[in-house]
């Protein structure tokens, strides 16, 4: 398993079409940014549980998959609740920090809207090869091939990053500057690294466009497809139901009275 | 399909911001269908030719274009996918994360129908005998079979001339004769037109029909039939570098054994499991173990075996970068010098006077925007300044000869002067230990010569020396011992761990007998 060839289990969602994943995270994550309150973002935190049960993807996947939002929301909930905006009652009040009820009913909102946004947005990667999502977005969306291949081709790169960096550190450490220094050394070391890494990439970049170049990509002919991408009904409707998920959280919550337009 | 005619009348290119052209007054004529072997030192322009050929050596702007180089009488960017050409480095070549996706990738660009890329997909993996499930990722591959899915997505192509630039130069024996085979048995088949670029001769010479030998200073050398050109210009081919088998480089002269230092244990390793730590994984996998050895001061060890060995890893073990994974590693005092025993726990700056180590890749180790500046890296490490560094770094440039690039940035040295700065980077620490990783890869013959001999000297003055590698030149040349890997049997829902054992086999010198009766004391001197 890797970045490029992520081990995907066959399931309903994983069939769909990229695109119409992407259309589903995008329109759940435009509606809860419209307004800061905690009732719409429990509604579509609520109905997207429903859908990860077609997900496929196993409790211990799922767990670390979604690890980086569940870490992020109760930060984003503790920061909110000490320096949040404050309305209404206090709660609690030392030097700096005060507890509100507004202050906890806002940090709420943004914990829930954060786990809201994040995990459709996870499981659409976790469910997703790249090259299935390259060819939808070509193919079904239109975006120019140029752009969509050298993207994939750059992703495979990230890929080798990881070792890349592995063997610069092991070859720092060989030429006696590996360590040492104390915080400020290590920052340094971090930043040299950083930029040897970015050399390197640069070089292998330029030396696989050539390679690219090489087998016709680029040329003014229009390509064809190996893979065919195909947006059909039931990605249609997957689509549907991510705009009646975004739909109803915005409905629960100006029926509550919650709904609070931050454009406005 | 039929082959594509290549015809070069006073052909010459000279890259942009560059003197002197690259190729210049070329006149070629090849047929259709024939097999062509590129000769000439490094230099000659052999890559710019092949560039050239595919049509990707860019525009106006990119350099000066003289004469007139034709494909099938069309200029090679007008003709894309006539030409189908083949790299050196197996990494950079893979554009795709699945196999079969890869292989399209080319169709797709030409244009070519679904209905008709996936036939030509399969056809083409048969062709360099690529077994593989079209879903399987790429990154999972060894060397010699990215290079074939290289060679694979340009037959997939079907162009009627298939160039390779030294398309084995990175890989090991069973990878090089893998991708030659490949290559022979699809040309046979569609009989395109081959032009290769590849300093060891012996892997090409009886299958090319013609060799042609680019001069530095213009034109062509030689040209014609294979046997005709080796035997009028092997002698002065050999000389400029290239590998020609009858003229094999002279090997290394060593001092006499009583002149030596007497050797003494400087790293012992007894049931080592070595294993590198995957990321976000607190526990190594191994992937070699059972391993005993001992390093002594003044001897060379080969450590040899298949790719995925772990013969790497082992080497960084060794050489205090990584952690063993398990069993008993352990510096006796001739190395550790008052510091404990584990060579891993040592600090940074601790390793540069007792273990130096020399990466596959050069450029992965280079730190510094001038040759000058990366040789004093060491030294300052240790604490050594002024006068005394300016000398020691001095003495370094002039012995390997690197004084007239004293100020060049390392990346722009040719392959052979990046391996010698690498080298020498690691000389000007003295270490007591070598570790050298696959040292003689893409060296021409004449600077695969040339470390041989920095090598001997060092090995005669004391310093140990452990070199993972393929090269069998290199290991009778200088190797007292020999390590072998061996794949171990697999074990249930996993991959086997290597194991390996010290054999003085097919080490066959006086010199390399008189080290191993040392080492095993059953010579009664």
């Amino acid at each position: 398993m890797s970045l490029m060839t992520p081990e995907i289990r066959p399931s309903v969602i994983a069939r769909v079409n990229p695109v119409a994943k992407l259309a589903v995270a995008l329109l759940i994550s435009c509606a809860l940014m419209l307004s800061i309150d905690w009732v719409s973002a429990a509604v579509a935190l609520a109905l997207e549980a429903v859908l990860l049960a077609w997900c496929g993807l196993s409790a211990r996947q799922f767990w670390l998959r979604t690890a980086p939002v569940w870490i992020a929301a109760p930060f984003a909930v503790l920061t909110t609740v000490l320096y949040g905006q404050d309305s209404g009652a206090v709660l609690f009040s030392a030097g700096f920090v005060s507890v509100t009820e507004g202050s906890v009913a806002l940090a709420l909102a943004i914990g829930l809207r954060i786990l809201a946004i994040g995990i459709p947005g996870i499981v659409l990667l976790a469910t997703t090869d790249p090259t299935d999502l390259g060819d939808g977005l070509a193919q079904v969306l239109r975006l120019p091939a140029r752009f969509v291949l050298g993207a994939l081709a750059g992703l495979r790169l990230v890929g080798m990053f990881i070792d890349d960096w592995h063997s610069l550190a092991l070859a720092r450490r060989a030429r006696g500057v590996g360590d040492g220094g104390g915080l400020r050394g290590r920052a340094r070391r971090f930043g040299g690294l950083a930029f040897a890494l970015l050399v390197l990439s640069v070089r292998r970049g330029s030396k696989l466009a050539t390679a690219m170049e090489a087998r016709g990509f680029g040329s003014d002919i229009p390509r064809t497809w190996a893979r065919e991408s195909v947006f059909g009904v039931r990605d249609g409707l997957v689509v549907a139901i991510g705009a009646v998920i975004a739909a109803t959280a915005i409905t629960a919550a100006i029926l509550a009275g919650t709904w609070h337009f931050v454009l406005a | 399909m039929t082959g594509a005619r290549v015809t070069a009348s006073g052909w010459g290119w000279r890259h942009a911001g560059r003197a002197r052209p690259a190729v210049s007054g070329l006149d070629l004529d090849i047929r259709p269908g024939e097999r062509v072997l590129v000769l000439g030192p490094s230099g000659a322009g052999k890559s710019t030719l092949m560039h050239a050929l595919a049509g990707v050596l860019g525009d106006d702007e990119d350099g000066d274009e003289t004469g007139e180089l034709l494909v099938d009488g069309r200029r090679p960017s007008a003709s894309r996918g006539r030409v189908g050409l083949v790299l050196q480095d197996p990494d950079s070549q893979v554009v795709l994360a699945r196999v079969g996706d890869d292989v399209a990738f080319g169709c797709e660009n030409l244009a070519v129908p679904r209905a008709e890329i996936w036939p030509r997909v399969g056809q083409a993996l048969a062709d360099v005998g690529l077994d593989l499930p079209l879903r399987h990722p790429t990154s999972a591959l060894s060397g010699g079979q990215k290079q074939r899915l290289a060679l694979a997505g340009v037959l997939a192509m079907r162009p009627g001339l298939v160039l390779l630039d030294e398309p084995t130069a990175n890989l090991d024996p069973e990878g090089v004769v893998e991708v030659r085979d490949a290559v022979l048995r699809s040309v046979e088949a569609s009989g395109a037109t081959l032009i290769v670029i590849e300093h060891r001769v012996a892997v090409w010479q009886h299958v090319v029909d013609r060799i042609i030998v680019l001069d530095p200073a213009g034109g062509v050398l030689a040209d014609g039939p294979t046997d005709t050109v080796l035997s009028a210009e092997g002698e002065r081919l050999a000389a400029a570098g290239v590998w020609i088998p009858r003229f094999p480089p002279s090997p290394p002269e060593r001092r006499d054994r009583s002149e030596v230092p007497a050797a003494e244990v400087l790293l012992r390793a007894e049931g080592l499991v070595v294993g590198r730590v995957p990321f976000a994984r607190k526990r190594a996998v191994a992937v070699a173990g059972d391993l005993d050895l001992t390093l002594e001061s003044g001897t060379a060890t080969a450590l040899t075996g298949p790719n995925g060995t772990g013969k790497s890893t082992l080497a960084l073990t060794l050489a205090g970068l990584l952690a063993p994974a398990g069993g008993h590693l352990a510096a006796a005092d001739a190395l550790a010098a008052g510091l404990g025993p584990a060579p891993h726990r040592w600090r940074s700056r601790d390793l540069l006077e007792r273990v130096g180590t020399v990466f596959q890749d050069p450029e992965h180790q280079f730190l510094a925007g001038t040759v000058r500046g990366e040789l004093a890296i060491g030294p300052r490490a240790l604490g050594l300044g002024g006068a005394a560094q300016t000398e020691l770094v001095d003495a370094l440039l002039h012995r390997l000869r690197l004084d007239h690039l004293a100020d060049a940035n390392p990346f722009t040295l040719s392959g052979g002067e990046k391996r010698r700065l690498s080298v020498a980077t690691v000389l000007a620490t003295r270490p007591r230990l070598l570790v050298l990783d696959e040292p003689t890869f893409g060296q021409d013959s004449r600077t695969w010569a040339e470390l041989v001999r920095l090598l001997a000297e060092l090995l005669d003055t004391g310093t140990a020396v452990l070199a993972v590698t393929h090269d069998e030149q290199f290991v009778s040349a200088l190797a007292d011992a020999r390590l072998t890997l061996v794949p171990g049997p697999a074990p249930a829902g996993g991959p086997g761990v290597a194991t390996g054992s010290v054999s003085a086999g097919r080490v066959a010198t006086g010199r390399v007998n008189a080290g191993l009766r040392q080492r095993t004391g059953t010579e009664p001197s």
